[in-house]
């Protein structure tokens, strides 16, 4: 906190007029509407939804381009750094509670609503007569028969492969710090091989499980929970593979120095997060 | 305008047009004008402005829909609408006051007001707060749109709940992606408004010591990073039942709907303090003013807000009492519900005490924040009522249910935006607004208002249910007299946009840069006040003079 410890820039940063935002907007609400439309079938919506994700990434290299070129130029001062350290913790912070929700419905279902549809009454004798009250719940009138997902195969391999990457990021932020470009450049590129690893058995286990155990998002409360936990979760490696992509070509170019590298550190942060809702994820859905 | 802020705030020149500074170092470049200035805005009062405006579009949008229920409830049998569409007038019009009206003019005002109270250039991240407020049109957009789209809006309550939800046309999806929408602008907004708490404080400005609207801010903020993301899950669970084949909320495969209550329950009572937290920021900024002490048990009122914020997160479920579940449970959440009473009375002890022995005078905005001390603490002894178990199983679902929480939302939330509005007028635009019409429409509204929304409990405690767009003969009366007052009511708040107009106009003549005599920062800069403020931090002994006055510092 700035006044606790005294750090006062003398002129804080406040960014020009930006049109970045506006455009972000525009695409977030194109994609609305576009999906909207989409998913009750409507002609152009899917075209709608593209397009607006089309907006989106356009709006993110201009957006992000900003913030390095002023990054670069030396503009953002000790204040503005702590800023940024504020905002990116209490994001992870919201994300972290985005995949609380989700937990709480796997809890929810394992602990209280599976079991009270098999104990409580005899309600499901007269509904279903052959349901039975185990997790992963693989009977009831909607639910094809599946397999449910082994913990020790691919998962246990993306496991170690997570585990892995976040120490060869540490390494590469160690390189930074130390000044040891190489160390960086070696580790980042390290960690991005170990991320898309991680995302290509997770295609494959999908793949597997889709096709060969007949496990979809429709096989009860299970398929749900666990192609909703393991595709948000999924789609934060992407996303934090992508940023360290950028912190990769950043630091090729001769971004960052010892002392200032926030950008790295925030993505670094980002990737610890993701590492360790996967080992939740690891034990409470694949494992327990 | 004292003569310290002259030299403190180098690049205050009054400018008549308040925004074109093109000679200071921070904004080398040419400021925006016509319709760029507010689109491409980075000024934190530039978009408190816009914030405000669209909040007040969107209360008189939702506040319509309001007059549409009351016309059709004015009388029994079906007058103007068929059900379903009445069905979507109520749910439209708790989205859209909810997440619409109340939510963004509280970030309005902490955007206009927050980094002029803390001696902040602007708010930290001032490029991500245009797109904050930049995210609300586009999902205002797709909830109307949804009106129009085949089934039309969604119709489940605005608590969408399923089976319904599940159920309903695809006017359901365009509230699950407007919610989303809305969602990620309150996080955005708040970890906006959280960092600048945090980490832009003028020097001396220690976090004891800052305006309790900053405090209550602050842990709002707080609230809605928690819990905006809970309910982003909720409505994307009802996506994939709707889409997708999963069944979170269907007993066919083993889940459950009354997982959801618990989801949108958890994100909801939170986001129930969520509103009423900056009003009670408000408040505390206004009745020391007009009563020219400092606030009593300023510490107290910190406490006090942070336990409330704690709690709010252990009683969501006694929104469920009626649901089922297990006696322990509900004994839980009812004493849990029954504590959150203790802090609160502290807060409304503290006004009192701070009213008590002072030199009180009764401008606009006073009168609405008494107005709130009141009518809030009628609503919030209308939810003890409800909070106890065997009393709420009765009363679950009543219009006593929709009178309690319109006395916390109308004539609390709402009432201290309009205290908020008149007492920093003067600040915004320059000059001052008629304490006649300031005053008449305070009475006006506290009149109509208790006609609208009293009768409700008494409609409730004979077993009206809340959601129906016709009844039985026997609630006649009663009805009649809250559409009619609805109707003036709603009335009213046309003229409190003349008075506004009126004040941007030239009102009754210029505001000198502290008409009220008041304490915090906001009042060291001149009136209105200028496009850029505190581009370098405020001196410490000017800081420390309002701490004094504010016995925060001795």
């Amino acid at each position: 906190m700035n006044v606790e410890n005294g750090i006062h820039d003398p002129h804080y940063f406040v960014p020009a007029p930006s049109r970045w935002p506006i455009v972000g907007s525009i695409a977030l609400f194109c994609m609305g509407m576009g999906a909207a439309f989409w998913m009750n079938d409507v002609g152009a919506g899917k075209y709608v939804l593209l397009t607006g994700f089309a907006i989106l990434i356009w709006m993110i290299f201009g957006w992000f381009g900003d913030v390095i070129r002023e990054a670069q130029a030396g503009q953002y001062g000790t204040q503005v750094d702590h800023s940024l350290r504020w905002g990116m913790s209490w994001f992870i912070f919201s994300e972290v509670m985005f995949f609380a929700a989700f937990f709480g419905a796997l809890f929810y279902a394992r602990v209280i609503s599976v079991p009270e549809l098999g104990f409580f009454s005899h309600t499901h004798d007269l509904l279903w007569h052959n349901f039975n009250a185990v997790w992963p719940t693989s009977t009831g009138p909607k639910v094809d028969p599946y397999q449910p997902m082994e913990a020790f195969g691919l998962p246990a391999i993306n496991t170690a492969i997570l585990l892995t990457s976040g120490a060869t990021l540490t390494w590469a932020h160690w390189g930074l710090v130390e000044g040891k470009r190489d160390h960086l450049k070696i580790g980042l590129a390290i960690t991005v091989l170990l991320g898309l690893s991680f995302l290509t058995l997770q295609a494959i286990e999908y793949h597997h499980a889709w096709t060969e155990m007949s496990l979809h998002l429709a096989s009860g409360a299970y398929g749900a929970t666990f192609y909703m936990l393991t595709g948000f979760h999924g789609m934060h490696v992407l996303v934090g593979t992508i940023m360290l992509i950028t912190m990769l070509g950043r630091a090729l170019r001769g971004h960052f120095t010892p002392k200032h590298h926030f950008g790295f550190e925030a993505a670094a942060w980002y990737w610890h997060f993701v590492d360790v809702v996967w080992l939740i994820l690891f034990v409470f859905v694949y494992w327990l | 305008m004292s003569a310290a802020t002259e030299t403190l705030n180098p690049a205050g020149h009054a400018d008549e047009h308040g925004h074109d500074h093109g000679h200071d170092h921070d904004h080398g470049h040419h400021a925006s004008t016509g319709w760029r200035r507010w689109v491409y805005a980075t000024n934190h009062k530039d978009i408190g402005t816009l914030y405000l405006w669209f909040a007040f579009t969107m209360f008189i949008t939702g506040g319509t829909m309001a007059l549409g229920i009351r016309a059709e409830l004015f009388h029994p049998g079906l007058q103007f609408w068929q059900p379903e569409f009445f069905n979507q007038l109520t749910t439209l019009h708790g989205v859209i006051m909810v997440f619409g009206a109340i939510m963004p003019a509280f970030t309005g005002l902490a955007n206009w007001m927050l980094p002029l109270m803390l001696g902040a250039p602007d708010m930290a991240f001032a490029r991500m707060n245009n797109w904050s407020f930049w995210l609300l049109p586009p999902a205002a957009l797709l909830l109307i749109i949804s009106l129009f789209v085949p089934g039309g809006a969604a119709a489940g309550g605005w608590t969408l709940y399923p089976p319904l939800s599940i159920q309903g046309g695809m006017g359901m999806d365009f509230a699950i992606f407007a919610i989303h929408l809305l969602g990620i602008s309150s996080i955005m907004g708040s970890i906006n408004i959280v960092t600048t708490i945090l980490n832009m404080r003028a020097p001396g400005m220690t976090l004891l010591k800052m305006p309790m609207f900053a405090w209550t801010s602050l842990v709002t903020a707080y609230l809605l990073i928690a819990v905006a993301p809970v309910l982003a899950g909720a409505v994307t669970m009802l996506l994939t039942d709707r889409h997708f084949g999963t069944h979170f909320f269907k007993a066919a495969g083993g889940g459950d709907p009354v997982l959801f209550q618990h989801i949108f329950w958890f994100f909801g009572h939170p986001e129930v303090y969520i509103m009423a937290l900056p009003a009670f920021g408000i408040v505390s900024q206004i009745i020391p003013t007009f009563s020219r002490k400092p606030l009593f048990g300023y510490v107290s009122m910190v406490y006090a807000t942070a336990s409330i914020a704690i709690l709010s997160f252990m009683v969501w479920g006694h929104h469920m009492f009626a649901v089922g579940m297990p006696a322990t449970t509900q004994l839980f959440f009812m004493f849990m519900t029954m504590l959150i009473a203790v802090p609160t009375g502290v807060k409304v002890f503290n006004w009192i005490a701070t009213m008590w022995q002072g030199s009180m005078s009764f401008e606009t905005p006073m009168l609405f924040a008494i107005g709130f001390v009141c009518l809030f603490t009628v609503g919030g002894f209308s939810g003890l009522v409800l909070s106890i178990a065997p009393i709420d199983t009765e009363m679950q679902d009543t219009y006593y249910v929709v009178a309690h929480f319109h006395y916390v939302l109308v004539a609390g939330a709402l009432f201290s935006l309009f205290a908020a509005v008149y007492y920093w007028l003067p600040k915004w635009t320059g000059n001052m607004y008629s304490e006649k019409a300031g005053k008449f429409h305070f009475w006006w509204s506290m009149v109509w208002f208790n006609v609208t929304f009293f009768p409700m409990h008494f409609l409730g405690l004979a077993g009206m249910p809340r959601r129906i767009p016709d009844y039985p003969l026997q609630y006649t009366d009663f009805n009649s007299v809250a559409s009619v007052g609805a109707f003036c009511f709603g009335l009213g708040q046309l003229f409190f946009l003349y008075n506004v107009i009126h004040t941007i106009r030239g009102g009754v003549g210029k505001a000198p840069a502290n008409p009220w005599d008041a304490h915090t920062l906001e009042w060291e800069v001149p009136s209105p006040a200028p496009h850029h403020t505190w581009e370098s931090p405020p001196d410490e002994a000017l800081v420390k003079k309002g701490l004094v006055a504010q016995a925060l510092e001795h």
